[in-house]
């Protein structure tokens, strides 16, 4: 019975974590910041609701299941984001105006 | 305007949501469901106002980890775990399109 609710207060986390994220990701101004919000709360929440589902099924096949689903999203959510915040820079994208400092484009023209 | 554009947003959000606890003979799982496919609409809307393509890559990007947490609470809600099956192969699917939505965002050759 403690697993059920230690699951539960974990699922709960996922979903809040989830919603913010998405709030996050309609209300910032900009590309990269909308980038940053959603991947950071949204990888966290689903991660977090999977983590609630293998803690809830225990060690069956579908508790691993879960835990594969967990570690891939862990490992492969970070790559996306990353691939995507580059080719938005690099295809032009422009910042939000009351952005301060913009070092990849400092290094890029350092570099040549 | 804006002012105006926040209360109507506002509004929308409590009366979903409190449509959603207000229920009172739904069980708790259902509940949660029902707060992520809200966050599903809020990503539907950035995909049709995104400013940029950049932003619309983005939100397909967050919307497949959303729908890795739907399956995750639905394969907890009706105990089979095929569920599992398809949060795993739509985690792959999305990141593999993100990829490729990327890359044909920075406008290369796909051998490069």
């Amino acid at each position: 019975m403690i697993n059920h609710w230690l699951a539960y207060i974990l699922i709960f986390t996922g979903v809040t974590f989830d919603f913010f994220g998405v709030l996050g990701l309609v209300r910032l101004p900009d590309v990269y910041n909308r980038l940053q919000a959603a991947t950071k709360c949204v990888t966290f929440g689903s991660a977090g609701i999977l983590c609630g589902v293998f803690v809830y099924f225990g060690f069956t096949p579908a508790g691993f299941k879960a835990l594969l689903c967990t570690a891939f999203i862990l490992l492969t959510s970070p790559v996306a984001a990353h691939a995507i915040a580059r080719a938005a820079h690099r295809s032009g994208i422009p910042l939000a105006p009351e952005t301060v400092v913009d070092h990849y484009a400092a290094d890029e023209e350092e570099k040549g | 305007m804006n002012r105006w554009r926040w209360m109507a947003g506002l509004i929308l959000i409590l009366v979903l949501l409190g449509a959603n606890f207000l229920c009172l003979t739904l069980p708790l799982v259902y509940r949660l469901i029902n707060i992520l496919l809200f966050c599903v609409l809020l990503l539907m809307f950035r995909v049709a106002r995104g400013p940029t393509a950049a932003d619309r890559i983005v939100a397909v990007d967050i919307l497949g980890i959303l729908i890795t947490g739907v399956c995750g609470l639905l394969a907890l809600t009706t105990g089979r775990s095929f569920f599992l099956d398809i949060a795993i192969a739509w985690a792959l699917q999305s990141f593999i399109a993100a990829l490729a939505l990327a890359k044909v965002l920075e406008g290369r050759r796909l051998n490069d």
